[in-house]
């Protein structure tokens, strides 16, 4: 048991006084950070690169993990309490999240997304663990045909299923994916519906923009106008017998949460895949397979549950293809690999025989951070609660504040804050006409890769629209897909079905 | 409110037209040359989707009975638009004096005259809130706001936290 | 419309207000040193190699201490690096901002009228010039060029290359070979060139021009196998792959890595910033970072790097309008 001297090598190091301090340091940070709208693991971790040169590598790895960890946890924190996903990863948490939260059971939200957090996390660092190496070769073996169908996939097991007006879904789908394709077409390099020639429009539109905009704006506004005719949301407290039975209800998910796990390691493992569609599936697939799939969306603890294991599972997961193929799944990845070249270290599939400490001393901190990041969330839940009982005029006046500098930070545009007010606006007229909003969303995230990929393989086929379902590994994602897409058509279908032979019983 | 539920979707219709017609600019058809689909093809063919479940969407509302979607209490749009302005104006002013000055004024004006917030409340709010944001954001994430006019107040501040 | 007045109208004010305080505070310290966070804008996205590059810059400064300042990477790299040219543009006369460029510094503002004249902008130093290699897939059985121009010609356009995109350095390369040996691939854009390399060794495409710094991981482990180096000289970390030139080919195309500031940054500033690039590239980590990832160090400032810049923009024009006129893809 070679692997195992090793991580107990690295073991030793992480848990050494100063390192704990460092991991504990990290987590905190990262909690808030990660809790702040507009900001997140990424904005954490490029803080802490150049730092690293000044401390040692080994201190610097676990200070780094701890900083992820954290940030990826307090997102959830801002999807439940003030509805803003505070990363993409964090969209699906905000379904039944914020409903939760409004119901005043944001505690037990909150309790429910660390646990599930925790134990996607930790059940992807074992996977991590045992089958690292061996794993980087299924990651090579997408291209931009399974790409595609992988994130075909996560739009179908999400999409398809709403109980929503058909034709505003479709309206809010196409408008995400339309918006998704504002700014550079990446096969011919020429810039495409930058209205007029306006160079804010030149890196597109990005997710947190609408997400801030539409969630955090658009909320706002909803509120405001609704708060003189519709109750006022449910002040927040926890009690201990009510997280007693929450926690004893969370206990029995863990069908949910393996597979939540299972799925957000080996699709966040995907280059270009990720956490975002991960977390998505695991909600989708946690819908469907429910006795009760109408109460998601309406504050169901299940549907906080799936999405927050797969999306900590998953960021775990997208620390492989990093690892062993150099290739960052996202811009947080991306800014650790930087950080590894750095220090003298070459990602590869040659990393893990000739730096073993380094890859080691990571794994053995991603376990501490983990552990550390559940503890110090779990003990901030209160002061987090208690966040949400203050005025609802002094919590919108800080949310607007939030939203302006959050969606200033990550681009530092005026232009991008301009465009929240806008979707604000828009998010806030057309929820009142009753469009689906989650749809646009999501739309707009997966939107990119989709086309992408769609694009790149027809090129790489030059027009065959057969190679999706002749490769084996699209075509059964393809296939999955449409089973996902016509599952619910025909439940329906029995269900109408079934009543109308009910009476002739 | 039947007529906003028009507005809306002819608005939608609107906006579909207008992204159709800039997507032309790449072409939208299968390019013969690369394989595939033409820079413009997604934009367009997708607004054009979007452009006729809008007008679906429209005509259904014609119908004998259509039920309105969007209902609006009047009492309310006061406070609604005056929200919408602060926020207009506070983006506004932020590259002009700076998102401390704005952010301040904006704090103060939405805790004390919108709120009606006591004094002890709207100061405490409106001054820790500028402390934070420099703490958190220039201080500790390197992320510079705008500081429009005030730029030189702020360059003992750089000398002594940088 | 409202927007930019006033944003105009802010950058005025500002940089006349900076410009009496900086002038106020040049008399009392020796030379000039900047007075708040000098931002660096970064042409291209998170994570790709020109944004991995200036973050370690950031770092070798922050480390030797540099700079008085710190010195804070912004990304703009919409547009291949439109977004990033036009602010820069709005920035004229501000001391407190530099550009980390690639080559899409020229081939941008050609391929696209962005009303961006770089001439106008002040060059402060070029750093190295970044090399690329034609690399295939260790089970291709490829090992040479002659094999590699005897393999493609068989397979015509189902010949896949891949590369980050048309207009980008690696298209001209491939633009550059297709044109050298009569050949007709089929080029693929990917995202970045890490997801270039990947995509190689997966077996997706046939063959791509990389940096070495993205297939190093892979070449390492010998999943990948490099034919021909488009430098004018053998590299020292690959002494076995032959140049296009020593094989009778004259293809020779290297990126630049650089930093230009706004138009009229004032003089002081200027030196501020040659002197600190000066000290970066005589930093060990710099030295040591380009011996490992075959780079080549390439140190100029002032007007020879101005002549140097209009130079490559010609270079890049006649290349840019060969492509085009061929109509291949």
């Amino acid at each position: 048991m070679e692997m195992l001297a090793l991580l107990g090598d690295g073991f030793a190091t992480s848990l050494s006084p100063l390192n704990l301090m460092v991991v504990l340091l990290g987590v905190t940070a990262g909690l808030f950070i990660g809790a702040m709208p507009g900001l997140g693991s990424v904005n954490g971790v490029a803080i802490v690169l150049p730092l690293t040169f000044i401390v040692p590598p080994s201190s610097a790895i676990i200070l780094l993990a701890a900083i992820y960890y954290g940030a990826m946890y307090g997102g959830a924190v801002s999807s439940v309490l003030l509805g803003i996903p505070g990363a993409s990863t964090a969209v699906a948490t905000t379904f039944d999240g914020r409903p939760m939260a409004q119901q005043g059971k944001a505690g037990l939200a909150l309790i429910a997304a660390a646990t599930a957090s925790f134990v996607g996390g930790t059940i992807s660092v074992v996977l991590f663990t045992l089958f690292a190496a061996p794993l980087a070769d299924l990651a090579l073996a997408f291209g931009p045909a399974e790409e595609f169908a992988l994130v075909l996939l996560a739009f179908t097991t999400f999409v398809g299923l709403g109980g929503d007006d058909k034709l505003k879904t479709v309206v809010m789908i196409c408008l995400g994916l339309v918006l998704s394709t504002v700014g550079l077409d990446l096969i011919s390099g020429q810039p495409r519906l930058i209205f007029g020639d306006m160079p804010g429009f030149y890196s597109g539109i990005s997710f947190l923009v609408l997400a801030i905009g539409v969630y955090g704006i658009g909320e706002i506004l909803y509120t405001i106008e609704t708060s003189k005719t519709a109750p006022q949301v449910t002040p927040a407290k926890i009690t201990f017998r009510e997280l007693g039975a929450g926690l004893k209800r969370i206990n029995k998910m863990w069908k949910t949460m393996s597979l939540g796990s299972f799925l957000g390691f080996f699709v966040g493992m995907l280059p270009a895949a990720g956490a975002t569609p991960a977390s998505l599936m695991a909600y989708g697939i946690a819908k469907q397979t429910s006795k009760e799939p109408e109460t998601f969306g309406k504050g169901n603890i299940e549907g906080v549950v799936a999405p927050e294991t797969a999306n900590n599972a998953a960021s775990t997961g997208s620390l492989l293809p990093m690892l062993t193929l150099g290739i960052p799944g996202s811009p947080t990845t991306a800014l650790l690999l930087g950080g590894m070249v750095m220090w003298g270290l070459v990602p590869g599939p040659m990393l893990f025989i000739e730096q073993p400490d380094f890859v080691w001393g990571l794994i053995s901190s991603l376990y501490t951070a983990n552990f550390a990041a559940v503890l110090i969330n779990i003990a901030l839940i209160p002061l987090f609660v208690w966040a949400l009982r203050m005025p609802f005029t002094v919590l919108c006046a800080i949310v607007i504040v939030l939203c302006i500098v959050g969606g200033f930070a990550p681009s530092q545009k005026m232009h991008d804050v301009w465009l929240i007010a806008a979707f604000g606006v828009a998010g806030y007229l057309l929820r009142k006409a009753d469009y689906p909003l989650a749809p646009l969303v999501l739309a707009l995230v997966l939107g990119p890769l989709m086309e992408k990929s769609f694009r790149q393989t027809l090129i790489a086929e030059q027009g065959n629209v057969l190679a999706f379902i002749e490769r084996p590994l699209s075509g059964f994602f393809i296939a999955l897909a449409v089973l996902f897409f016509v599952l619910p058509l025909v439940q329906a279908w029995r269900r109408t079905a079934r009543r109308a032979i009910a009476p002739a019983e | 409110m039947l007529v906003a539920d028009r507005l809306i979707a002819g608005a939608i219709m609107a906006l579909s037209a207008y992204f159709m017609w800039h997507a032309t600019v790449l072409p939208i058809g299968w390019e013969g040359e690369t394989g595939g689909p033409g820079g413009g093809a997604f934009p367009f063919w997708l607004s054009l989707i979007m452009l006729l479940c809008a007008g679906g969407i429209l005509a259904r509302s014609f119908a004998a009975d259509a039920k309105a979607s969007f209902f609006f209490d009047r009492t309310m749009l006061r406070p609604l638009l005056m929200v919408v302005a602060s926020l207009v104006i506070t983006i506004a002013l932020i590259p002009i004096v700076g998102a401390y000055v704005a952010i301040v004024a904006f704090l103060f004006w939405y805790l004390r005259i919108y709120g009606g917030h006591g004094w002890t409340l709207t100061m405490s709010l409106t001054l820790a809130t500028p402390v934070f944001l420099f703490f958190f954001f220039e201080a500790t994430l390197k992320i510079l706001l705008p500081k429009g006019i005030t730029e030189p107040l702020f360059f003992p501040l750089y000398a002594m936290f940088f | 419309m409202a927007y930019t007045f006033t944003r105009r109208a802010a950058l005025a004010i500002a940089a006349s207000a900076a410009l009496v305080a900086s002038s106020a505070t040049a008399v009392l310290a020796e030379g000039w040193k900047p007075q708040k966070p000098v931002e660096m804008v970064i042409m291209a996205g998170q994570g790709g190699g020109a944004d991995r590059l200036a973050r370690l810059f950031q770092s070798i400064i922050q480390k030797e201490r540099l700079a008085s300042m710190p010195v804070l990477p912004v990304n703009k790299g919409g547009g291949s690096g439109a977004e990033a040219l036009r602010y820069l543009k709005d920035k004229e006369g501000d001391a407190h901002v530099i550009m980390a460029t690639l080559n899409s510094y020229y081939t941008t503002p050609l391929r696209t009228d962005i009303g961006v004249d770089i001439e106008e902008f002040t060059p402060i130093a070029r750093m190295a010039e970044d090399t690329f290699i034609l690399w295939v897939n260790a089970d291709s059985g490829i090992t040479n060029l002659d094999e590699y121009v005897a393999a493609v010609k068989a397979a015509g356009r189902d010949w896949k290359m891949g590369g980050t995109g048309t207009g980008q350095e690696d298209s001209l390369v491939t633009a550059m070979i297709e044109a050298e040996f009569d050949l007709d691939v089929t080029y693929v854009p990917f995202k970045g060139g890490g997801d270039v390399a990947k995509n190689l060794v997966g077996g997706h495409i046939n063959s791509t021009v990389n940096n070495p710094s993205e297939q190093m991981g892979f070449y390492n482990a010998g999943k990948s196998i490099p034919l021909v180096a488009f430098t004018p000289e053998r590299l020292e970390a690959f002494p076995d792959v032959p140049t296009a030139r020593e094989l009778g080919h004259d293809i020779v195309y290297a990126m630049q890595r650089s930093f230009v500031a706004p138009k009229d940054m004032p003089q002081e500033a200027v030196d501020y910033y040659t002197a600190m690039f000066k000290a970066l590239s005589e930093s060990e980590e710099w030295q040591t970072y380009t011996s490992e990832k075959a780079l080549m160090p390439a140190y100029l400032t002032g007007d020879a790097l101005q002549t140097y810049f209009l130079e490559e923009r010609a270079k890049h024009k006649a290349i840019l309008d060969n492509m085009e006129g061929e109509g291949s893809s």
